[in-house]
C-alpha cells in the first residue's frame, strides 16, 4: 500500500501545507519577491537558492514546505526516492528570458547561468541536489495538472523498486504560477498516521482541490 | 585599482546573484572558487560574460580563466593589463 | 513482454531507418561545417538539408500549417504508422513525444502564420493529435538529454501497467540559434567534427533529427527486430545541474538497476551517450567500469549525427536495433586514441559480431541518467 504522507500547495502568494495555510506573503508582491519571502519564512540557509530561476525556486520552496516536520528523508533510502514532476509551460518563462539575451546582435550576451535553466527537469535536479535523492526522474509536460498521469506513472516506478516519491505540478508562466507537491511512501516505511491518504487519482484530485483558494 | 576592485565586487554580486553577500564581505584576495566564495563552473562561465559585457574583454580559452579568476584582485589586475579599466 | 517494433529516423543522413543505417555503415557523417543564418561564425552541425526537407513536405497534408519540427514529426510518425499498420485513433494507442525545446524557433520569430501558442509543448502535442486523430493527447516528456531513452522506458512501463497496447515514441529537436548560442556560452561546442571518448575531444556538435519507434506488447508486431525491452531505469547524480558527477554515480546507479538479474553474457555493445565533452565522456567511462562493463565494446553515434538532444535516445536505440539485427558493430566515429580514464573498449571499426543484446545509456543536464537493456527473442 502506498500513502500520501504530506503535501503542499502554493498559489496567489500563499502556502498551504496539508490543507492549512502556513504562510501568506505580501499580497501585492510579484513572484520573485514572494519566493524570497517564502524562502526567508522557511529559515533555511541555501545560498544556491538565489541563483535559481523562478521555476526551481518555486519547486524548492514547495518541496521544503511539504517535507518540513516529516521523516520522509530519513525513513526512505535516498537512492530509492523518485521525483516525478509536470507542468504546462515547461521552462518557457526562462526560455523567453534567455531569448532576450540573444535577440539584439549589438547587445549579445548569452548567459550560461540562464541557459542552464531552459530545461524543465532542472527543477528535478535542484530538488535531488538539495535532498541528495538519486532515484528515478521524469518530467512530463501536460496541459493541466493531471492526477491520473502523476499517480499512474508514480505507481510504475514503485513497481520498479522505488520506495518513496516526490511528485507534483510546478508551473511558472508570466505572472501566473502554482505548485502542488505531494510525498508518497510505501506503508512499511512510514509510521502510520491516520492523516495519511492512500495514493490514488481520487485522493490527489481531492487534496489538490481542497485548498481554499481553488474554490 | 581600489575603485576598480570595489566596482568589480558589485558587478560580481549582481552577475552571479550572490544576494546574501555584501561587497564589504568579499576579501579582494580570497579565492573566488573552492574555499572562498564557493563559486562553481557555471559561475566561471558567467565571469567570462561579465568581462565581455562590462569591459569588452573576450577570453577565448576558458583555461585562462583559472589564473584570471583567482581573486577579485587578479581580475582587476587583468582588466588593467588589458587597458580596459 | 514488451517488444520493439517498426521505426523511422529523419536526419541529415536520410528520411528512413534504412537510409540512415546504410549511411552509417558507409561511415558517412551528417555533420558539416556550415554558416548558419544568425551568425557569421561557422559551426559544425548536423543540419537537415532545406531542399530535401521541402521535397519531403509534399507528403504532408496542409504543409504550410506546420512548424519545421511538426512537419518532420508528422513524416516520421506517418512512416511508422504505414509500416506497422496500427490504428492511431485506437484507444489502446498512445504517442509519447520526447523533446527538450519543441517549437523553440517560434520564440525566434521563424513563422508569420503559425499561432505562437504552439511554443507551448501541450499545444505542439495537440497539433500532432489532431493531425493523426489520436485518441489520447500525446504525452510529452522533457527530461534533457535522457528524454529519448527515458520515453522508451516510460512506454514500456505504461504498457505493462495495462493502459495501452502500443506506444509510438517519437523524439525530436531542431537546430536553433537558441541551443547553439547556449551550448556555445557553456564553451561546450567543437568547431570540428566531434570526437567522443577520444584524447583530443573538445566538445559537442549539435544536430537535428526526429526518430520514432513503436513499442508494443503484441508479438506479431515484433517482426522488424524480434527484440524485447528487458529493463530500464533512470537515476540522478544529485551533484550539479550542469556538470557530470566525477564518480559517474547516477549513471552507475541507472546501470545497476537496469542490469540486476540480467544475463549479460551475450551483450554485443554499449551505445553510450558520448557527447564528446571532456567531462561527460570521462564520467561515462568511470560509470561503465564501476558497473563491471569493461569487456563490452562501446560506441557513441554522436560522430554521425551530432547531439540531437530529445531525438538522440530514440535515434541511437533505433540504430542499435539495426546493428543487432544485422549482427554488425558500428564504429565509434571520431575516435582514434583513448582519452578517458575508465577501463573501456571502444569499437574502432565496423565489424561483424555474434551477440544477442545491447545496452543504451544517456546522461544530461539536471544530473539525470538513464539506461536500458534490449535483447533478441
Amino acid at each position: 500500500m502506498r500513502y500520501i504522507t504530506s503535501y503542499a500547495h502554493i498559489k496567489n502568494n500563499r502556502v498551504s501545507v496539508n490543507g492549512e495555510i502556513l504562510f501568506t506573503g505580501t499580497p501585492s508582491a510579484g513572484l520573485p519577491e514572494f519566493l524570497t519571502e517564502a524562502y526567508k519564512a522557511l529559515a533555511i540557509s541555501y545560498p544556491k537558492f538565489h541563483k535559481m530561476d523562478s521555476l526551481c525556486k518555486l519547486g524548492i520552496v514547495c518541496t521544503e514546505f511539504a517535507l518540513k516536520g516529516t521523516n520522509f528523508l530519513t525513513q526512505n533510502p535516498l537512492d530509492k526516492i523518485a521525483i516525478v514532476m509536470s507542468n504546462a509551460a515547461s521552462s518557457l518563462e526562462t526560455d523567453r528570458h534567455y531569448q532576450d539575451t540573444i535577440k539584439d546582435k549589438s547587445n549579445y550576451f548569452p548567459s550560461p547561468a540562464v541557459f542552464v535553466y531552459t530545461l524543465p527537469n532542472i527543477v528535478i535536479g535542484e530538488i535531488a541536489i538539495k535532498y541528495k535523492t538519486t532515484g528515478e526522474n521524469a518530467f512530463f509536460v501536460a496541459e493541466k495538472p493531471d492526477a491520473g498521469l502523476l499517480v499512474n506513472y508514480t505507481e510504475t516506478v514503485f513497481q520498479e523498486g522505488t520506495q518513496a516519491a516526490i511528485c507534483g505540478w510546478i508551473e511558472v508562466d508570466g505572472n501566473s504560477y502554482e505548485a502542488f507537491i505531494f510525498l508518497a511512501e510505501i506503508s512499511g516505511n512510514t509510521n502510520k498516521n491516520s492523516n495519511f491518504k492512500p495514493l490514488n487519482q481520487l485522493t490527489v484530485t481531492e487534496l489538490y482541490n481542497k485548498t481554499i483558494w481553488t474554490h | 585599482m581600489d575603485a576598480l576592485i570595489e566596482k568589480l565586487k558589485g558587478q560580481i554580486i549582481e552577475q552571479l546573484n550572490l544576494v546574501e553577500l555584501k561587497p564589504e564581505e568579499i576579501n579582494p584576495d580570497s579565492p573566488l572558487f573552492g574555499e572562498g566564495l564557493g563559486l562553481d563552473s557555471i559561475d566561471a562561465l558567467e565571469l567570462i560574460v561579465l568581462l565581455e559585457k562590462h569591459y569588452g574583454i573576450k577570453i577565448e580559452d576558458p583555461k585562462d580563466g583559472k589564473t584570471i579568476f583567482q581573486s577579485v584582485r587578479t581580475m582587476a589586475e587583468y582588466i588593467k593589463s588589458q587597458g580596459k579599466s | 513482454m514488451i517488444f520493439t517494433s517498426y521505426t523511422n529516423i529523419i536526419s541529415p543522413l536520410g528520411f528512413s531507418t534504412k537510409e540512415n543505417y546504410a549511411a552509417v555503415c558507409e561511415s558517412k557523417t551528417g555533420v558539416k561545417k556550415i554558416q548558419l543564418p544568425f551568425s557569421t561564425e561557422h559551426f559544425c552541425v548536423g543540419k537537415i538539408d532545406d531542399a530535401i526537407f521541402e521535397q519531403q513536405l509534399a507528403a504532408v497534408k496542409n504543409s504550410k500549417e506546420h512548424t519545421k519540427l511538426e512537419a518532420l514529426s508528422i513524416l516520421s510518425i506517418q512512416d511508422v504508422i504505414n509500416q506497422s499498420g496500427i490504428d492511431p485513433t485506437d484507444n489502446r494507442t498512445l504517442l509519447i513525444y520526447s523533446t527538450t525545446k519543441g517549437n523553440i524557433d517560434i520564440l525566434e520569430g521563424a513563422y508569420k502564420h503559425i499561432d505562437s501558442k504552439r511554443a507551448y509543448l501541450p499545444a505542439f502535442a495537440k497539433h500532432l493529435q489532431s493531425y493523426f486523430k489520436l485518441a489520447h493527447a500525446p504525452l510529452v516528456l522533457s527530461n534533457a538529454c535522457i528524454s529519448g531513452i527515458l520515453a522508451i522506458i516510460v512506454a514500456k512501463r505504461f504498457i505493462e501497467q495495462g493502459a495501452y497496447d502500443q506506444v509510438m515514441v517519437c523524439g525530436g529537436d531542431i537546430l536553433s540559434e537558441f541551443t547553439i548560442s547556449g551550448f556555445k556560452s557553456f564553451n561546450a561546442l567543437s568547431h570540428e567534427p566531434s570526437r567522443p571518448f577520444d584524447a583530443n575531444r573538445v566538445g559537442i556538435n549539435l544536430g537535428e533529427a526526429v526518430s520514432t519507434i513503436l513499442v508494443t506488447n503484441k508479438k506479431e508486431l515484433a517482426t522488424p527486430y524480434h527484440t524485447q525491452i528487458m529493463s530500464g531505469a533512470s537515476a540522478n547524480d544529485a551533484n550539479h545541474i550542469s556538470g557530470p558527477s566525477r564518480t559517474g554515480e547516477g549513471l552507475f546507479q541507472a546501470l545497476q538497476h537496469t542490469l540486476q538479474h540480467q544475463n549479460l553474457s551475450e551483450t554485443g555493445f554499449i551505445s553510450a551517450h558520448g557527447t564528446a565533452t571532456p567531462f561527460n565522456d570521462e564520467m561515462e567511462s568511470i560509470a561503465f567500469e564501476r558497473a563491471g562493463l569493461t569487456t563490452i565494446p562501446v560506441n557513441s553515434l554522436k560522430g554521425y549525427y551530432g547531439h540531437t538532444l530529445g531525438a538522440a535516445g530514440v535515434l541511437e536505440t533505433v540504430l542499435s536495433l539495426e546493428s543487432l539485427k544485422h549482427q554488425q558493430l558500428i564504429k565509434s566515429e571520431g575516435y582514434y586514441t583513448k582519452g578517458v580514464s575508465g577501463n573501456i573498449t571502444m569499437i574502432e571499426a565496423h565489424q561483424p559480431a555474434q551477440f544477442s543484446s545491447f545496452i543504451k545509456t544517456a546522461s544530461g543536464f539536471g544530473g539525470c541518467n538513464a539506461a536500458a537493456l534490449f535483447r533478441k527473442l
